[in-house]
């Protein structure tokens, strides 16, 4: 199928989406699924028919302040939505890399479950999104969950929905939990050369009683850095009592007040550069230290939520059957731990697989899912874990 | 979820199951010969211990009830009543307020109460492994002192974690630190045909689907939990707790909106209305004023610092909110006692009326107001006194509708089902915490439309076509699974091989 045969689509209403994801459906074209296309990640997949945008859908619905909700069209773009909570004091506290252009949707986050620094305080998009209502290839448009903060009524599609990749149905409003914004934050760092006592550091304030609202680390050029951030009235307090257990811990240390640039740079090293390559790794807290072992030997970048035990090694540009070898020797390398790729040349999604291993009875059952939701495989088709 | 809910049990017809299979004298030797013979009662004095949950309006005697002692013996039982094609039902303490775990009648009920070890204590990696009968108190004690499990029904001490994890229970503290869904990381399952998945682990980020997240709070209806991985946090530096009494509960009501406009996450914000005080104070006597409209109680818990410095802010809020008095929590002991008048209050109900019927209803937190106004409303009308309860940060409700003996039974079901029906009309929820069993599938009409419906049964369908597990509950009206419209195409990379060659 050439290019030209792509139709692009942005229906300015959900009833819009599901007529086209229908129509789809029944002649058999692949529909993709996509906000600001800022995250080609997954298998490269079907070539498709359509190019369905929520382009059109991009309306913060309801803002209810008083509530701490909001209701909001998968379109919005995260920047813009920041800028508009800001003014009541509040915030959407999923806070990925907003990616080329900063223009991150809120329904691309959602879908690829993207996450920022934030997540450590807060959770992931899966803990923040109190319902999702979504347009499926049968042409209906069903909703879950609600937007009262806590509702245990019918099943939580909203979590089934959340990183599911658009291969489930196109998600056309989400309702999701605010939080107010920190009246002051304050940072505290911490270096330091060896990955070990990196890790003890990161791990000592993890469990220490602290209330963090972001536990970064991050390795570059053999040497790591602890961030640990501090929200609300004494974040600044809280950061000196930070900055000494990581004197304790050997690190050098200082408490850095004006800090957003220190957290930007730490979520823009979640995405790859031009030609490289990011590998989403599933640790636990305590593998933090072979994970920077294991991106300092790829001659790799890393950033981790360290309380958390996710890391994102960013590989350098090289030829991509370079950037093949050198992923699979990083799995080898963290194995067990789930090294999911994300941005990287078609040819690395294509020569290995981006989503590494699933358990096969897991996966027998999320094709059962699949094949329920979508038994025409009309959405998204072949990019997600086991050619879903 | 507490479990001492009505004194006196009213009868009602449990719904019509869908018609199965019997359990017959060849499945009961199975499940001898998987469990032995002490744990599988069919005595009728045996099970009638198991015919209610903590919601005794419902009874349903089911035919047999196992009681399995790991993880491979739940799931041999599973495939038992799988070849015989005979629903079952999982329980865990039976403490649940909705009838999720209202056993099917004549079907087979696995009670997972001897499954009580705690597996592995990982506390470098803030997790727990445990066992689903293993209960929600011993969590924490487990990973004590240094670290806590937040999600604290009010039952917590017999509630047991695999009913938590069907439930996706809250309590008083969800508002700041979660519910039950935020902290399972992993979970065994056994699905209803027998085959074990295991999902999610230590770690976060599976690739592939959020079936985690899909499970929790799926009331038993998409399979068993076998295992369970969970989160645990530091305990907080600092915990201050207060109690502000206040003219009105819109007065407390507005008190609560300020504090949390103002960025204050308390631990705990929890309101009592004076009806509730009253039978409350009679019970602990803890010397709250019995004539207030409302009591308030708030816990700020976090670092030592911020505590500090937001207590002073809350307190203030208060006064200016028209609190009559404040009390301040001097101690661990004084503080335990507050807790313990907020926690009695279902209980202590028993003491200004014979009967009482217990809603569980979420509004935005704004229309508090005016929700009051209608349950007050509803009240005079039925001529029926209504005490109130809430998870005031996070708009859960549990209005308790008192009544006296079984001929106002009827009414008051009625009266609770009204102001249900008005939390959906300001924008909430059937039900916050305590589920849609048998109790609220009913009302879910009223919150879900058909497409809704259908999309929720695909998922049913997806976990478990043939409808065995816990059938009858959650969905309105029973419901069977097609089997999937079309063949399911697989992508040529993947029939290929090529998608998984590496």
């Amino acid at each position: 199928m050439g290019l030209s045969t792509v139709r692009s689509e942005s229906p300015p209403t959900a009833a819009g989406a599901a007529e086209l994801l229908h129509a789809a459906a029944t002649d058999g074209t692949a529909v993709r699924i996509e906000g600001a296309a800022t995250k080609q990640w997954g298998h490269p997949g079907a070539d498709c028919g359509l190019r369905l945008s929520s382009g059109g859908l991009d309306r913060i619905v309801e803002h209810n302040a008083g509530d701490l909700t909001a209701v909001l069209q998968p379109g919005v773009a995260l920047a813009e939505l920041d800028d508009a909570l800001a003014a009541e004091g509040q915030m959407f506290a999923l806070d990925p890399p907003l990616g080329a252009g900063a223009r991150a949707t809120v329904g691309g986050a959602i879908a690829a479950a993207d996450s920022g620094p934030l997540r450590h305080r807060y959770g992931a998009s899966r803990d923040l999104v109190l319902g999702v209502t979504v347009a499926l290839s049968d042409g209906t448009i069903a909703k879950a969950g609600g937007k009262v903060i806590k509702n245990v009524a019918g099943y939580d599609l909203a979590k089934l929905f959340s990183g599911s990749f658009g291969t489930l149905g196109m998600i056309v409003e989400v309702a999701v939990r605010l939080h107010p914004r920190p009246s002051s934050q304050a940072t505290a760092t911490g270096t330091i050369d060896d990955p070990a006592q990196l890790a003890a550091a990161a791990s000592l304030l993890a469990h220490a009683k602290l209330e963090l609202q972001s536990l970064d680390v991050r390795w570059r050029n053999a040497l790591g850095m602890v961030l640990a951030r501090f929200g609300g009235i004494a974040a600044a307090d809280q950061a000196v009592a930070a900055q000494a257990l990581l004197r304790e811990a050997g690190l050098q240390a200082t408490v850095v007040e004006d800090d957003e640039p220190l957290w930007a740079a730490q979520r823009t090293a979640q995405r790859g550069p031009e030609g490289g390559a990011v590998v989403r790794v599933s640790g636990r807290p305590t593998q933090l230290a072979d994970a920077c072992v294991a991106a300092q030997i790829a001659g790799a970048t890393l950033v981790g939520r360290a309380g958390l035990g996710v890391s994102w090694i960013c590989l350098p540009a090289a030829a991509p059957g370079e950037l093949v070898t050198a992923i699979d020797r990083v799995r080898k390398v963290l194995a067990p731990s789930a090294c999911v790729v994300l941005d990287a040349p078609a040819y690395v999604r294509t020569h290995l697989d981006p989503w590494d291993h699933v358990e096969d009875a897991a996966l027998v059952l999320m094709r059962r899912v699949k094949a329920r939701f979508d038994p025409t495989a009309t959405c998204n088709r072949a990019i997600f874990v086991g050619g879903i | 979820m507490n479990p001492t809910h009505s004194p006196t049990a009213t009868t009602t017809a449990a719904p019509p199951a869908v018609s199965r299979a019997p359990v017959t004298p060849k499945l009961l030797e199975r499940l001898r010969a998987v469990c032995g013979g002490d744990h599988v009662y069919t005595d009728a004095d045996q099970l009638r211990t198991y015919e209610s949950d903590g919601l005794l309006q419902y009874r349903s005697t089911p035919g047999v009830v196992v009681l399995p002692g790991t993880s491979a013996e739940v799931r041999d039982v599973v495939r038992a009543c799988c070849d015989a094609g005979v629903p079952w039902v999982a329980r865990g303490a039976g403490s649940g307020l909705s009838g999720g775990a209202l056993p099917v009648e004549q079907g087979v009920l696995i009670v997972v109460t001897r499954m009580r070890a705690v597996l592995e204590v990982d506390l470098p990696n803030q997790r727990i492994v445990v066992q689903p009968g293993v209960t929600n108190t011993e969590i924490s004690l487990a990973v004590g002192p240094t670290h806590f499990y937040p999600p604290d029904p009010s039952s917590q001490i017999v509630c047991s974690i695999g009913g938590n994890v069907a439930e996706n229970s809250g309590g008083a503290h969800c508002f700041k630190y979660g519910f039950t869904t935020n902290y399972v990381t992993g979970l065994e399952i056994v699905l209803a045909d027998g085959e074990v998945v295991r999902l999610g682990g230590k770690e976060l980020d599976h690739p592939g689907y959020d079936l985690l997240g899909t499970f929790v709070g799926s009331e038993g209806t998409l399979g068993i939990c076998t295992e369970i991985t969970l989160r645990v946090i530091p305990v907080p530096e600092a915990i201050k707790t207060m109690v502000a009494f206040f003219d009105t509960t819109s007065q407390a009501g507005e008190a609560v909106s300020e504090i949390v406009s103002g960025g204050v996450i308390p631990g705990a914000i929890e309101m009592m209305d004076n009806l509730t005080i009253q039978a409350a104070e009679q019970a602990v006597g803890a010397g709250f004023p019995i004539d207030v409209g409302a009591a308030l109680i708030i816990e700020l818990d976090g670092s030592r610092a911020e505590c500090d410095a937001c207590f002073d802010d809350v307190v203030a809020i208060c006064e200016r909110r028209g609190a009559l008095s404040i009390r301040i929590a001097r101690d661990e002991a004084d503080r335990a006692q507050i807790w313990r008048t907020r926690k009695a209050a279902f209980a202590a109900m028993g003491r200004i009326a014979p009967n009482y019927y217990v809603q569980d209803g979420v509004i935005p937190r704004t229309k508090l107001p005016e929700v009051l106004a209608r349950i007050a409303e509803l009240s005079e009308e039925y001529g029926m006194r209504v005490a109130n309860v809430f998870h005031a940060g996070d708009g859960n409700l549990h209005p308790l509708v008192l009544y006296d003996g079984e001929p106002e039974a009827e009414r008051a079901e009625e009266l609770a089902g009204k102001i249900v029906e008005a939390c959906v009309e300001a924008g909430g929820s059937i039900t916050g915490e305590h589920g849609v069993g048998v109790d609220k599938k009913r009302y879910m009409p009223s919150m879900f439309d058909e497409p809704d419906l259908a999309a929720f049964q695909m998922l049913r369908c997806a976990f478990d076509p043939r409808g065995l597990a816990n059938p009858g509950k959650v969905m309105p009206t029973p419901r069977l699974c097609g089997e999937v419209p079309g063949p399911y195409r697989r992508h040529p990379l993947e029939r290929d091989g090529v998608a998984e060659r590496f």
